[in-house]
């Protein structure tokens, strides 16, 4: 039976990672795929926290994925709040005409 | 130094009365009204020219001392003590008798003058009385700087009125004119009253004057030659004259301050302002004494343009500027006599030429007047019959001019050319042959001018004709007032000035080098040389007579016969074309280079060209702004990556 170690969680982490920051910046249409994104990065790294929580014996890296979850909860529902009025005042969410910071 | 006798206290009313009168008409002027404004401005010069006579008298009949009044202190740096003060002395006293009791002629004669002129009164009656306060100034001064400042101010009160009708173009050009060509000589003046102040650690008079002696022999070296330290002075006070004064090379712009009102002309370009010259070099006499060459440049330059004026005043045809050349040649027996040593007779000459020219120029104004603005003398003529109390008043002031015993002008004119005749060196006699000839033009457009403007046929269309009237008699009564001065200031002044009275008099206020006694041989030269300007007096009326009443062809005949001396005489020898060609031209040039080159590419280059870097950089540096949040945060990867990569390389 495959053991299942370190390396296997911080490969599935550094998948999670890639996968988010590609979805960021390849990502032209929805500003609600961003926000998605943005929480699989997050979650790769509480992936990554855990892992090496459990492998150090130190709880100190699960507090801290908890502080994360509490970030990134916060996080998603100010972004899609934002998202809503940004909505209501130019009928649009698309990526490409969020260019108000043009010089 | 100073004599424990304060000056009488009238003295000073006549030097500030004046300076009231022209700041209560300048600056409340326009709330009182014209009227009060004329009236408080006549009134200040009604008192400063009876306190200036009662200054004088007692001064002159040995029954006052001269003295200072000293009025507080202007400067007090270092070494360099400036006083305001008014000097007390036979020189000045004479000059603010003459001056306040002119200008005040002048300010009723204005009242008619101006009558119907559109700007307002006040304007001009102010500037007037300020005029005569800033020659008082200059007159009274007991130093150098003071007497700049009363020079800078006739100066500028000569600027304001020569352009006071400000609307016209030639009336400012004129006005700029004479104030810039004054400036050039007073580079000169300014200059040599400061070499004055490090010669002598001080440029008050009493100071200066005690002092000269001791200095005499002092040098200075300069280019490789030692020039005496007191022909430098000299020459430099004379140059700064020469400017105020007209004389030759610098005269330019005395025939075009003719733009301003008559009455300006009068007092300040024949009577008074342009005589601060004169009055320079009698006042400096005591230093202008150990300066035998600067002395001679003086006579020199003062005898070439008593001719060359004269010569000028012969062909022109403005009434105004024939009279304005005639005051340049007057001037320059002045400076000619001062030239000679013979600055008791330099001042005579100044003291009854501002009575006679006043008067000439004052008529002028009322024949002005009469013919609707008229200056052409070839448009007038036979005008005796319409307006002859102007006619013969002029007929006083030319032979005043003329020298015709026993007017003003004869006692003055003739001192001046025996003292020329007396010096008995080259340049007196250079002096003498000028003077002389000059005698002979003078008198010959003087009746030109009188037999153009009052006899023969007239000229003038009959629009003008029916309008001509006599002036009123707020303009005629100065003028018989000047009539009277005209007439007897030569026989009364005559005794005190260069008579046997003479030393009683001066008391000292004028200085003569041991051996220059030549006021005592104008008694004694050759009776033909007594007779002589008087003969060229007549010839030269004589003349005048016959090419313009007996055959009036004659002048335009001999204008086309000598075509290029007509032209050269007319075109005033050709000055102003070559100050234009040597200096105007080149200047402009060079200020247009400056101007194009020097501001507009340099000064002005530096700040748009970093104001045009910073623009330029901005519009790139925005581009960096694209708005799109995929590529903000890829360029955050981007950052984040790189500061790993070289924590990780460099650790």
């Amino acid at each position: 039976m495959l053991n299942v170690g370190l390396g296997h969680y911080l490969t599935v982490s550094a998948l999670l990672l890639v996968l988010g920051i590609f979805g960021i910046f390849l990502n032209r249409k929805n500003v609600i795929v961003i926000l998605m994104s943005v929480e699989l990065v997050l979650l790769a790294v509480n992936l990554n926290f855990v892992a090496f929580s459990s492998v150090l014996n130190d709880l100190a890296g699960q507090v801290m994925a908890m502080f994360v979850l509490t970030v990134a909860a916060a996080e998603a529902a100010i972004g899609l709040a934002i998202v809503v009025i940004y909505f209501r005042n130019r009928g649009s969410i698309e990526v490409e005409d969020v260019t108000l910071m043009k010089g | 130094m100073i004599t424990s006798m304060a000056p009488p206290f009238t003295y000073a009313v006549a030097i500030f009365a004046p300076l009231v009168g022209a700041l209560i008409a300048g600056l409340l002027g326009r709330v009182t009204g014209d009227r009060v404004a004329q009236s408080v401005s006549i009134g200040c010069m009604v008192v400063a020219a009876i306190c200036g006579s009662l200054a004088f008298f007692p001064l002159a009949n040995d029954a006052a001392e001269p003295g200072v009044l000293l009025l507080g202190t202007w400067f007090d740096v270092g070494r360099f003590h400036v006083t305001w003060a008014l000097r007390y002395d036979t020189l000045s006293a004479a000059m603010v008798a003459m001056v306040t009791f002119v200008s005040t002629l002048i300010h009723i004669y204005s009242v008619g003058y101006m009558g119907h002129d559109p700007y307002r009164k006040c304007r001009f009656f102010s500037y007037l009385s300020l005029f005569s306060f800033s020659m008082l100034m200059l007159v009274t001064s007991d130093n150098l700087l003071q007497l700049f400042f009363g020079w800078e101010g006739v100066g500028l009160c000569s600027y304001l009125l020569i352009g006071y009708w400000y609307d016209r173009p030639s009336a400012c050009a004129a006005a700029i004119k004479a104030f810039l060509v004054n400036r050039v000589a007073d580079i000169a003046f300014a200059v040599g009253v400061a070499l004055v102040f490090v010669k002598f650690g001080s440029i008050e008079f009493n100071v200066i004057f005690p002092a000269i002696a001791a200095h005499q022999g002092d040098l200075y070296h300069l280019f490789g030659t030692d020039f005496r330290a007191f022909e430098v002075i000299g020459l430099l006070l004379a140059i700064g004259a020469f400017g105020k004064s007209a004389q030759i090379g610098l005269h330019v712009w005395l025939p075009d301050a003719m733009e301003g009102p008559t009455p300006v002309s009068a007092l300040i370009h024949a009577a008074t302002m342009v005589t601060a010259g004169v009055f320079l070099m009698a006042r400096m006499s005591p230093l202008m004494e150990f300066a035998p060459f600067a002395l001679s440049v003086v006579a020199f330059i003062g005898a070439t343009t008593a001719l060359f004026a004269a010569t000028i005043g012969c062909v022109q045809n403005d009434i105004k500027r024939v009279i304005a050349y005639s005051t340049c040649s007057q001037l320059g027996y002045m400076f000619a006599a001062a030239g000679v040593g013979a600055y008791q007779a330099s001042v005579f000459h100044l003291i009854t030429h501002a009575f006679f020219k006043a008067l000439l120029f004052l008529c002028a104004g009322s024949v002005i007047h009469a013919m609707s603005d008229e200056q052409d003398m070839r448009k007038m003529g036979g005008l005796a019959r319409l307006i002859p109390m102007t006619c013969a008043l002029m007929w006083i002031g030319n032979l005043a001019l003329a020298g015709i015993p026993p007017l003003a002008g004869s006692y003055s004119k003739d001192a001046i050319i025996s003292a020329t005749w007396a010096a008995h060196s080259g340049v007196g006699t250079y002096a003498f042959v000028c003077t002389v000839a000059a005698a002979f033009l003078t008198a010959f457009y003087s009746w030109r001018l009188l037999f153009m403007t009052f006899h023969g046929k007239s000229r003038a269309d009959h629009h003008v004709l029916g309008h001509v009237h006599e002036s009123p008699a707020v303009m005629i009564g100065p003028l018989v007032v000047l009539s009277v001065g005209a007439i007897f200031a030569g026989m009364l002044l005559d005794r005190w000035f260069i008579g046997e009275g003479r030393e009683e008099f001066w008391r000292g206020a004028i200085f003569t080098r041991p051996g220059n006694d030549i006021i005592e041989h104008l008694e004694q030269v050759p009776h033909w040389v007594e007779l002589l300007p008087l003969v060229m007096g007549i010839a030269g009326i004589a003349l005048a007579l016959w090419f313009y009443i007996l055959s009036p062809t004659i002048p335009a005949r001999l204008a086309s016969m000598f075509g290029g001396v007509y032209r050269f005489l007319l075109n005033k020898w050709y000055f102003d074309e070559l100050y234009n060609t040597i200096f105007v031209q080149p200047l402009i040039r060079l200020s247009r280079v400056l101007w194009q080159v020097g501001d507009m590419k340099i000064i002005d280059g530096m700040p748009n060209g970093i104001a045009a870097f910073a623009g330029g950089g901005s519009r790139q540096t925005v581009k960096l702004q694209t708005g799109s949040l995929a590529a903000y945060a890829f360029s955050m990867l981007i950052g984040v990556v790189a500061l790993v990569s070289v924590f990780l390389i460099f650790r």
